[in-house]
């Protein structure tokens, strides 16, 4: 339960930082290593829950975006990255880079739970 | 020791951060900032525009005077219905920026020497030869002449201003074009003279060739000696067909223009030191164009049909952005710059008008003498003159800026220097001289085109044309054509400004411009048409010399005149089939000249086959016809086996002659001297010789070509519209295209008719127009490359001209935009 509460958590709070673009891209790091300070779990399931937060987070608004799109920017920027113009790897390197950050600032989170 | 994972885990974060939000050097380039970029609500997702985005907005902005409704079309055009002027040109400032931001911007950033600023320190040459060409300089001259003597215009381009800055300060972080993320920077406030820098631009995309033409022609004289070279660069052209048809008698000139006493032993006969400078990157030789009016004694309707193609470097974004501008005082359809008011190629309920390059030479060098290598001095008439010093500091990317010190001289900024050089200029001081440089009304011209009503307003309006030459053909409702080459024109002797120029005193300077009421023009003649395409404008009557010949290519000019003449009963359905003619006139004089010299019998089995599709081509350069393809190359090689071996020895840039040089030099002198390869002690080669070595040689890439599939045209020439930062995915390639240099569907590999036009002057007007783009900028819109298909098929697109009335209404109507004063 707790380890699904932290993905939703985690999600929901990156996102809400999200609206203000003003703020750096990365400021779902501080929310995400708040969560994981927050709800105690291990370190290794505080690294996945942020982690999936982040991915499920990134993949589901990009899909939103891409679909709407039919593709069209997609599969240009991942022939410039280069990504063989598959618009579903960009889709998943989208995610994965997201959340191993989110998944770092979480595991971060729970050592200093650990620690204090 | 709980502490260690603690601080691991916080420096892995840390460091992934950095890693993503770090600009990272991949082979030569650098990727955006992965983190940010891939952000779905900061980066790259965002631009990937809805294909079902609705347009429809309300939009509320202070500095408009009234309410301006704006309804977009089906492809994307907006129809600005606007009861001010200035409102119009407001909106339309809004709506470039809508679109095209990231463009505008990123080319008056060319303009101004700017590139290194956002790509880095391998772009500071290009930026420095832009800031010593006086890019910078010229747009604020032009600024302040229109400042102090066009306030309309003014008016007009500081509204247009504000529509940009009003778009761009409701901008959100988020919401900025894909192009600024990729290369991770952000957009800035519009000024006015970025409108003047914009036009620098295109001033020297058409007339900044000489820039390094001058240079090579000297070059050339240098090496080859003024008779050789006279020989190769020469200034006959016999197949010409001028703009003017001959016989046409030219007044006496006002200007008596003089050559110096000593022009054969000082400048023409001069062998001084060679200049190998050159420009990062040269405007396309084919920067020309096709424009012509059919008068109603050739049209079923009896009413005059206008065509335009300005053949310019084919990008996306595109350089145009059609819009329709109404406003109490005129309606007016066409495309525009964006980045510039108003429409540039159009027309509007009364009249038409389209243009084309002059190709005027309208640059020359002059070389100075400076007391010292401070350059605070230098000699003219007799005495040492202060040279003002000009500061450009060139802002770098992650490094230091460079600052450019320009001596300015009565002729203009000194160019190159003792401390800006190539490899080969031996530190010579030329300064330039550009009319580009002088001032003047800048878009006055097409400002008043817009809003004319007749030829008499046609007239006055392109009087205010002072840039850089432009044939401006006209046709209106009431059944007027005509068709003037408007600028200032430098008064010239023969061969005045074809080399690099003495400048140590007055007697080699411009002796004034010809008075605009001297420059060639015609109106309503007997034939019935007015036609240009870049060729010389006048026959050897004209009494100004109109510049080196190499400037003004002839046969388009021909093919033109010739289908012309022999149309009847016209309709736009003609015209359009007119301006994707493929057919290819030059190879219809050459190819006859190539058969004469081939010796059949020492062909080899392959080298047959290809004579053989050449000679059997039916002289239309279509998409999948070999002829094209074959004789193209044949005359490539040809070139080089008559040519390659006496330009071989040359150690400067030194130019290449044109193809009509070769083809009349082998019509009129079966002995051509230049057949014979210098490299052969004792052996004389013939024309014959040649033409079965270009056999040779061309067989070889003919059959790689042929291997590859690619021996059709198209496959062969390959023609792309380029993303402006040359992004491949971000291109349209290998597009299904005939045509090519000397056809009146002049596309080439990278360049061609930029925007296509036919506007038939009945009572509602009939138009039509492409280009090879897509009105929205985004290349995450659906509307990023809409016509391309279009375009390179040889459609076109019924234009709607629209009344207000029937705006609201219409079905090609997708949307309205309303503006209201705040």
């Amino acid at each position: 339960m707790k380890f699904i509460v932290s993905i939703l958590l985690t999600a929901l709070l990156a996102f809400v930082a999200g609206l203000f673009t003003q703020l750096p891209w990365w400021i779902f790091a501080i929310s995400s290593f708040v969560v994981s300070a927050l709800i105690t779990q291990s370190p290794g399931k505080s690294f996945l829950s942020g982690f999936l937060g982040l991915f499920l987070l990134w993949v589901i608004l990009a899909i939103i975006k891409d679909a709407a799109n039919e593709h069209i920017l997609s599969t240009k920027v991942s022939q410039i990255l280069p990504l063989g113009g598959s618009y579903i790897m960009l889709i998943l390197i989208t995610g994965i880079i997201g959340g191993l950050i989110s998944g770092f600032a979480a595991l971060t989170g729970a050592y200093l739970k650990k620690t204090s | 020791m709980r502490i260690v994972p603690l601080l691991v885990s916080a420096l892995l974060t840390w460091g992934a951060i950095h890693l993503f939000n770090t600009q990272l050097s991949v082979g030569g380039s650098k990727t955006p900032r992965l983190g940010y970029f891939l952000s779905p609500q900061h980066g790259f997702w965002q631009n990937a525009e809805s294909t079902e985005t609705n347009y429809n907005d309300n939009i509320v902005l202070k500095d408009l005077q009234g309410k301006v409704e704006v309804y977009i079309d089906d492809r994307l055009v907006p129809h600005i219905y606007a009861d001010e002027d200035n409102d119009a040109y407001y909106v339309q400032g809004y709506l470039h920026a809508k679109f095209r931001l990231w463009q505008m911007e990123f080319q008056t950033h060319v303009a101004a020497g700017r590139l290194s600023e956002i790509v880095g320190k391998e772009r500071v040459p290009t930026d420095q030869f832009f800031r010593r060409l006086g890019m910078v300089y010229g747009a604020e001259k032009t600024k302040a002449f229109v400042e102090k003597n066009n306030p309309e215009m003014q008016s007009a381009i500081d509204s247009y201003a504000k529509g940009v800055n009003a778009y761009i300060a409701q901008l959100k972080p988020e919401e900025i074009p894909f192009e600024y993320k990729l290369l991770d920077y952000k957009p800035e406030a519009w000024t006015s003279l970025k409108t003047y820098l914009f036009q620098m631009f295109m001033s020297y995309d058409l007339t900044g060739r000489g820039a390094v033409t001058d240079l090579q022609m000297s070059n050339a004289r240098n090496y080859f000696g003024y008779k050789d070279f006279d020989r190769l660069f020469t200034d006959v052209q016999d197949s010409l067909d001028p703009i003017i048809p001959k016989g046409t008698v030219y007044a006496k000139p006002t200007i008596k223009v003089v050559p110096p006493a000593d022009v054969q032993t000082a400048y023409l006969g001069d062998t001084s030191g060679n200049s190998t400078a050159m420009a990062p990157f040269v405007p396309n030789k084919s920067n020309g164009s096709n424009n012509w009016v059919v008068g109603g004694s050739k049209t079923k309707s009896g009413r005059p049909i206008l065509a335009n193609d300005p053949h310019l470097g084919l990008n996306l974004p595109s350089l145009w952005f059609e819009v329709q501008i109404s406003t109490p005082t005129h309606r007016t359809y066409g495309a525009s710059f964006p980045g510039s008011p108003a429409v540039i190629i159009g027309f509007n309920d009364s009249i038409a008008w389209g243009v084309t390059n002059a190709g005027r030479d309208v640059l020359d060098y002059y070389e100075m003498k400076f007391k010292d290598s401070t350059l605070n001095e230098y000699w003219y008439n007799g005495q040492w003159v202060k040279a003002e010093k000009r500061t450009e500091t060139i802002k770098v990317k992650d490094s230091a800026n460079v600052i450019e010190n320009i001596a300015m001289t009565v002729y203009g900024p000194t160019m190159y220097d003792y401390h800006y050089k190539n490899s080969g200029s031996g530190g010579k001081n030329l300064a330039l001289r550009w009319t580009a440089h002088d001032g003047g009304s800048g878009l006055l011209a097409f400002y008043k085109l817009n809003h004319a009503k007749n030829y008499e307003d046609y007239l006055e309006a392109i009087s205010h044309w002072n840039s850089t030459g432009q044939n401006f053909a006209f046709a209106s409702k009431t059944g007027d054509i005509a068709l003037k080459q408007q600028a200032n024109f430098v008064a010239r002797w023969y061969r005045q400004g074809d080399f690099i120029l003495p400048g140590q005193d007055s007697t080699y300077a411009w002796q004034g411009y010809i008075p605009t009421n001297e420059n060639p023009m015609i109106k309503n003649p007997e034939r019935g048409f007015v036609s240009s395409a870049n060729q010389k404008s006048t026959d050897h009557t004209y009494p100004y010399y109109l510049g080196a010949a190499s400037n003004f290519p002839v046969y388009r000019g021909v093919i033109i005149n010739r289908k012309l003449a022999a149309l009847s009963n016209a309709t736009a359905a003609d015209i359009q089939k007119l301006q994707m003619d493929n057919y290819n006139v030059f190879a219809e004089m050459a190819r006859p000249v190539i058969m004469k010299y081939v010796n059949q019998a020492a062909l080899t089995a392959d080298e047959k086959k290809y004579v053989d599709i050449m000679n059997s081509w039916n002289l239309v350069s279509d998409v999948n016809e070999k002829g094209a393809t074959v004789f193209n190359v044949i005359w490539d090689s040809l070139e080089t086996s008559i040519w390659g071996d006496e330009f071989a020895g040359a150690t400067t840039n030194i130019g290449w002659p044109d193809e009509i040089t070769l083809l009349e030099s082998l019509k009129r002198d079966s002995l051509y001297s230049f057949a014979d390869n210098i490299k052969t002690k004792n052996k004389v080669e013939t024309i014959s010789g040649a033409v079965m070595d270009a056999i040779k040689k061309a067989t070889v890439v003919l059959q790689k070509a042929d291997k590859e599939g690619k021996l059709g045209w198209a496959a062969f020439k390959d023609t792309r519209v380029s993303h402006l930062l040359k992004i491949n995915p971000l291109s349209a390639l290998h597009l299904p295209i005939g045509g090519g240099r000397h056809i009146i569907n002049a596309t080439t590999e990278t360049h061609g008719p930029s925007w296509r036009m036919i506007v038939h002057m009945t009572d509602e007007i009939e138009a039509y127009g492409v280009y090879p783009g897509g009105q929205h900028g985004n290349p995450g819109s659906k509307y990023y490359d809409t016509f391309i298909n279009h375009w390179a098929t040889g459609k076109y697109y019924p234009i709607l001209f629209l009344h207000l009335k029937d705006a609201p209404t219409h079905k090609r109507i997708k949307w309205l935009m309303t503006f209201t004063k705040a």
